[in-house]
């Protein structure tokens, strides 16, 4: 490619102008996929957060560095200690809303690249045995063309494992964060060795932290098959 | 998706009884033309949602075996959605070969990478193993009641000479340029034209690039056409699905329609940004019949359209009065200095001061057209030293409408805004100021566009227009020289008053 050609901006489809982005100190090209308007309405997550699920703490709904979401999954005896920690990247504020839409309802597979660096930044010093994405049930996944967590790893340049699989439909939006505690499992571990799994690390990527539901149904089953510890990655918080 | 080919015919993966080579749509190299079987008993839904139309399989609420049993029997075709010739791809929706529209992922649905456009994305996706779904059987029949057009007004000597034309093309088949100043008047134009083709059974759109337009013109011709289906698309309309005869939709949505419309009224044919106008041209193509009408409506067209018109290349007839009978209002050029570096000390040109003030003074209304918003914001704060109530508007102002309103009901003397007022909106009795008119954002067609918002009403028929710059541009002077011409011709035709 051209020093000159034009580059576009991943989400807005503007010319990147590359004069901001020169005199940046020569900015990594995968930060060049993004304009800097665009850059600038992705707001990283700052300040204290929860020493869990990666929110932003507020006064009031808080005990020491944990959020009250967290004390209680951790107070419960099934739910506690199964997600040692969750990543993630951005607020998930109006803009970010609109992008992941994008992204995986109307199934812009190439935004997945916008994340790349913040992706490899967050990993970066950390290791983990398998990457594993949050999968989608086989009628999702037809109907969206791909799994929006399993791009995100393969264009972050990461290896993928489909180690679970979903046991039902995954319709549980609607229900209330109780209702989801309670929901019987809906991931099964898919063809692999348990023994493979014994004292591994395992890092979960999904696109939103919302309840940490999902991902805690998740890393229960992994601890059931006798994975150590249980990580988690998600784009917005 | 994936397609195995039997008997010359395209048969969807899901629906093969035994395992056979398949393949995505694109990788086809020929789609075979099935002969339509006129014994079959087709099903008149799929037909009224599918007719004109280019759909995507989710698109469609019905079963696949449904939609293959209607292919097979030639009452609908599979086309790739996208091409790929070498390395070279065309999305055949939205016409788009440039390449950075495309990227490629790993796909659930063909098991294969899969090429997508990005540029119509919005519309649902189209990939390379995305088949296009098009009605090719008879198109639905619909009584046309009598007198269809209800309409009491009369027309300008302009607007009829315009109007016969314009029905001249209808029955022809044939392309027409109206070139109407603005205030002339063009919808009821159109009013003829529509009714003579709708007369015949024929299938109308106007398409305008703007959804406001959509909005504006489809009660007015629900009005007139009180016996006629009309259905009014834009992204999120209700009526998407509704087979219509006259169909009014923004030109994004003509990419959902496929050799559907015997007349298509092309309006504000200008109002597009360049860039864009490659994939106007294919939308309109793809939408009409190979034999139709093709109408384009504009106050404002491109110095090639002028130049065609006048070395007789193009078709087109002129309306160079506004419907009021007064000549448009002649822009004047004032110079104004560095105006950009009297801004920075938080500072206006005197001579525009001195313009504000009087019309402030005269209780008398303006709109000031500035080139960008940073320098609307800091303008703002100098022009509200003058009167606490002048405002400004820009296109990502959440309360847009309800300023234009405020201007309406005189509650904002003045109204600072981008090119955003530049068509479309009328206020009564108002004067107009451009400042900074040299901006390359103010091109020719803008300037006379924005000249084109004063002496609007019959009972306030002039206004002052003036271009406070720092450098007088051709695009300055090719729109003043547009509207003495303008001018001229109507009084050569007798078409003002004295
Ligand atoms: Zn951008
Ligand atoms: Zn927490
Ligand atoms: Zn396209
Ligand atoms: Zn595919």
């Amino acid at each position: 490619m051209s020093l000159f050609a034009d580059s576009y901006c991943l989400i807005c489809h503007g010319v990147i102008d590359l004069a901001i982005s020169w005199s940046s100190v020569l900015l990594a090209t995968e930060d060049m996929v993004v304009c800097k308007s665009c850059h600038e309405r992705l707001k990283p997550l700052s300040g204290e957060r929860c020493r869990i699920c990666g929110r932003v703490l507020s006064t009031d709904y808080r005990n020491r560095d944990q959020c009250f979401d967290c004390i209680r999954w951790e107070e419960d005896s099934e739910w506690g200690g199964l997600l040692a920690q969750n990543f993630c990247l951005y607020e998930y504020n109006e803009f970010l809303k609109e992008v992941i839409a994008t992204f995986k309802y109307r199934g812009d597979y190439l935004l997945a690249r916008a994340f790349k660096s913040g992706i490899l930044r967050t990993l970066k010093n950390r290791k983990f045995d398998l990457i594993v994405p949050i999968p989608l049930s086989g009628e999702r996944l037809y109907e969206r063309g791909f799994n929006q967590s399993e791009a995100l790893i393969l264009e972050a340049g990461l290896q993928p494992t489909r180690l679970i699989s979903r046991i039902h439909s995954e319709k549980q939006s609607k229900k209330s964060r109780s209702d989801r505690i309670h929901i019987p499992q809906v991931f099964r571990i898919s063809e692999v060795e348990v023994v493979l799994l014994r004292d591994k690390t395992v890092l979960l990527i999904d696109d939103i932290y919302t309840t940490g539901s999902t991902l805690r149904h998740a890393a229960k089953v992994l601890h059931e098959h006798g994975v150590h510890q249980v990580f988690s990655f998600t784009i917005a918080r | 998706m994936r397609f195995a080919i039997e008997e010359n015919k395209l048969t969807p993966a899901p629906l093969l009884l035994t395992p056979q080579e398949t393949y995505p749509i694109s990788k086809l190299n020929l789609l075979p033309e099935i002969p339509l079987d006129s014994t079959f008993c087709f099903n008149s839904q799929l037909q009224h949602y599918l007719s004109g139309k280019q759909l995507l399989l989710d698109d469609l609420p019905f079963t696949l075996d449904d939609i293959q049993l209607h292919y097979v029997k030639g009452y609908l075709m599979y086309r790739k959605g996208i091409e790929i010739v070498g390395d070279k791809n065309h999305c055949l929706r939205c016409g788009t070969k440039d390449s950075r529209w495309f990227a490629e992922f790993p796909c659930a649905r063909c098991g294969d990478i899969c090429t997508y456009c990005r540029q119509c994305l919005m519309m649902g996706r189209v990939s390379s193993c995305t088949p296009l779904i098009s009605w090719r059987g008879p198109v639905p029949e619909g009584k046309v009641p009598l007198n269809l057009l209800e309409w009491t007004g009369t027309l300008s000597p302009g607007q009829s000479g315009a109007s016969s034309r314009v029905v001249n093309a209808v029955d022809r088949l044939e392309q027409l340029l109206v070139w109407a100043v603005c205030g002339a008047g063009k919808t009821e134009v159109l009013f003829k034209g529509i009714e003579h083709a709708l007369t015949q059974g024929k299938r109308v759109c106007i398409a305008t690039p703007r959804t406001d337009v959509v909005l504006e013109l489809t009660p007015r011709l629900r009005a007139v056409f009180p016996h006629t289906t009309v259905a009014s698309l834009y992204g999120g309309s209700e009526d998407r699905h509704t087979y219509a005869p006259l169909t009014i939709a923004t030109t994004h949505q003509l990419l959902r329609f496929y050799q559907a419309f015997d007349t298509l009224i092309v309006d504000e044919v200008d109002a597009f940004p360049y860039s864009i106008d490659e994939t106007l041209q294919y939308a309109v193509k793809q939408a009409k019949k190979p034999h139709s009408a093709l109408i384009f409506l504009t106050a404002t067209p491109s110095r090639k359209w002028q130049r065609e018109c006048h070395l007789g290349k193009r078709e087109f007839v002129t309306i160079p009065a506004r419907y009021h009978r007064k000549p448009l209002p002649v822009p004047k050029f004032v110079w104004c200095g560095n105006w950009a570096k009297l801004l920075a000390q938080k500072r206006l040109p005197t001579n525009l001061l001195v313009w504000t003030k009087k019309r402030l003074a005269a209780n008398k209304q303006a709109l000031i057209f500035v080139p960008r918003i940073e320098a609307m914001d800091k303008m703002l704060h100098v022009f509200q030293k003058l009167h606490p109530q002048i405002e400004s508007v820009h296109a990502e102002d959440p309360d847009r409408k309800e300023k234009v309103m405020r201007m309406r009901n005189k509650e904002i003397p003045v109204l600072l805004t981008t090119t955003i007022l530049e068509r479309g909106v009328t206020f009564a009795n108002i004067d107009v100021a451009v400042l900074g008119a040299e901006d390359q954002v103010f091109a020719e067609s803008a300037l006379v566009q924005i000249a084109g918002r004063a002496g609007r009403s019959a009972q306030f028929p002039s206004g002052e227009v003036i271009f406070f710059h720092y450098g007088k541009t051709e695009s300055m002077v090719r729109a003043r020289n547009q509207i003495l011409a303008m001018n001229k011709e109507a009084t050569q035709r007798g078409m003002l008053d004295k």
